[in-house]
């Protein structure tokens, strides 16, 4: 942050060679401690994590491309049939977070189960659940986004500027 | 200048130590098949306690272990002269609700998971002070009460990270008194609030260590004791990490607490079968764990002396989301079976 930025207030002293020899110590304590910290943690592991989302994320892909190959069999054109696939995944998401299964799988998945539009659904199935209690209006509604909107934001954000860059390449 | 009770510099030393009269624990499902399991008066078998959300569920908790605990003396709420209780939730509901119900003059506390530590400290020196006969002290947390404000909604698909603890669910409460029989507290060593510069809010351990180890080596220090006076240091919610970091700590101090130093974190859940990650944490750990566990050991006579410290992480989470850093505090209290 700028000084710019912040709030008016008494301008600033510099620092006395004893402050500054204090603030020092205190960053290079915290350095010092943050490394003891690091070589305490038990490491995530890395290898296991993305193979469990590799092979769930692919399981909720493959099943995703068999009810598209479903409802293509059943005459929806591509296009159709990837739009009634997405709301199938969409269902199947919020079913299951419904049953207190999803969670489950997000637990070993990781982001294999979060990037899937499942996951998508999950985000917000789970806090409507969750905020029911605290009514239809201030909880369910306005909780239901909480993890979602952010998605949201930032997806209508990079669409709108890709749309922008495809308008002026065009 | 130097006040009668105090003994160095920052450690209380009660003149007539109050007595520990009984104590009561009241624990979820998980923790009940946890290796303690056997240790706490009452086990629910279902996170809501037959209440609709489980903020009710805690409270309801609270209130019952508060009871409990009165009926084991053999008293009435009548003859409690304070109760001392507090909890995680946003503005202390579900201790602020339970006094409500209880009608027992009531002072709220905050210390995060040092609350019960607290919460002892100050019922000892009520007693020892004259101010009041019987005090109950008393705190509760819940897994899923602590989710859903600090972190995601429960039945979100999210992967913790190893270094997460798990927050207990149930509560505990411990009445003292002046006379009785039952083990005494002899010392509290009141925790200073130190902050070490870690943010991540899913590794408490390594924030509120340092804390209890400034607590720890002050209590020594004051006192004049070390490790080999206690038969047991247990820090409250630390978790594996924590443990670790506090253990390698004291001993870079020349304290080697290697033999016999432990944390209610690790106690309570099986590590290997539980899926716990770190270890437990919230109000509940310290307190469940001294509550059945090691009140059973003091008045076995397993253990003659033991230095509990309550370890508490002072963040919200929106000092955390504005990039705070997560200030962490111990209160040591000294517990003797004399």
């Amino acid at each position: 942050m700028t000084d710019s930025t912040r709030q008016p207030g008494p301008p600033k002293k510099p620092l006395t060679l004893a402050e500054q020899v204090k603030q020092q110590k205190q960053t290079y304590d915290q350095q010092a401690y943050q490394r003891l910290a690091d070589s305490v943690k038990p490491r995530p592991r890395v290898i296991v994590n993305a193979l469990n989302a590799f092979w769930i994320g692919g399981i909720i892909s493959a099943l995703a491309q068999i009810i598209t190959l479903i409802f293509a069999s059943a005459g929806l054109n591509p296009r159709d049939a990837a739009s009634a696939t997405v709301i199938v995944m969409i269902f199947l998401g919020a079913f299951l977070t419904g049953l207190g299964i999803y969670d489950e799988i997000g637990k070993v998945a990781g982001a294999g189960s979060i990037i899937p539009i499942t996951g998508f659904a999950n985000s917000i199935v789970a806090p409507a659940m969750e905020f029911k209690r605290e009514g239809f209006v201030f909880g369910v509604a306005a909780r239901m986004f909480t993890i979602a909107g952010p998605v949201l934001v930032y997806g209508f954000i990079v669409s709108v500027l890709i749309g922008l860059i495809a308008y002026f390449l065009k | 200048m130097s006040a009668p009770k105090r003994v160095g510099q920052h450690t209380i030393q009660f003149a007539n130590p109050p007595v520990i009269v009984a104590t009561a624990s009241i624990v979820g499902p998980k923790e009940g098949e946890g290796p303690l399991g056997n240790t706490f008066d009452m086990v629910i078998d279902d996170s809501y306690f037959g209440e609709e959300t489980w903020e009710k569920a805690e409270r309801k908790m609270l209130e019952e272990a508060v009871k409990m605990v009165i009926a084991k003396a053999q008293l009435k709420p009548q003859d409690i002269d304070f109760l001392l209780a507090g909890d995680l939730l946003n503005q202390t509901i579900s201790a602020n609700y339970a006094a409500r119900t209880l009608g027992i003059p009531f002072l709220g506390l905050y210390g995060a998971c040092s609350t019960m530590y607290e919460g002892m400290a100050l019922a000892a020196i009520l007693i020892d002070g004259g101010f009041a006969h019987h005090v109950v002290a008393a705190c509760s947390s819940h897994y899923d009460t602590a989710e859903r404000q600090y972190r995601f909604p429960t039945e979100q698909g999210v992967q913790r990270p190893p270094t997460a603890q798990w927050t207990v669910t149930g509560a505990g409460a411990v009445l003292m008194a002046p006379v009785g029989n039952g083990p005494r507290i002899t010392h509290a060593t009141i925790g200073r609030v130190l902050d070490v510069g870690i943010k991540d809010p899913n590794d408490m351990g390594s924030a509120m260590a340092p804390a209890a180890v400034d607590t720890i080596v002050r209590h020594f220090q004051d006192t004049g004791r070390g490790p080999v006076d206690y038969d047991l240091i247990i820090t409250g919610d630390l978790g594996r990490v924590g443990h670790e970091i506090a253990t390698k700590l004291l001993g870079e101090q020349k304290y080697d607490v290697s033999k016999n130093y432990s944390d209610c974190g690790i106690l309570i859940y099986d590590h290997e079968r539980q899926d716990t990650h770190a270890g437990g944490s919230g109000c509940a750990c310290s307190a469940v764990v001294f509550a059945g566990h090691l009140m059973g050991k003091l008045n076995e006579g397993r253990y003659k002396r033991i230095l509990g410290v309550g370890t508490g992480a002072l963040l919200s989470t929106t000092a955390t989301q504005q990039g705070e850093s997560i200030p962490g505090i111990g209160h040591g209290v000294v517990i003797e079976k004399l």
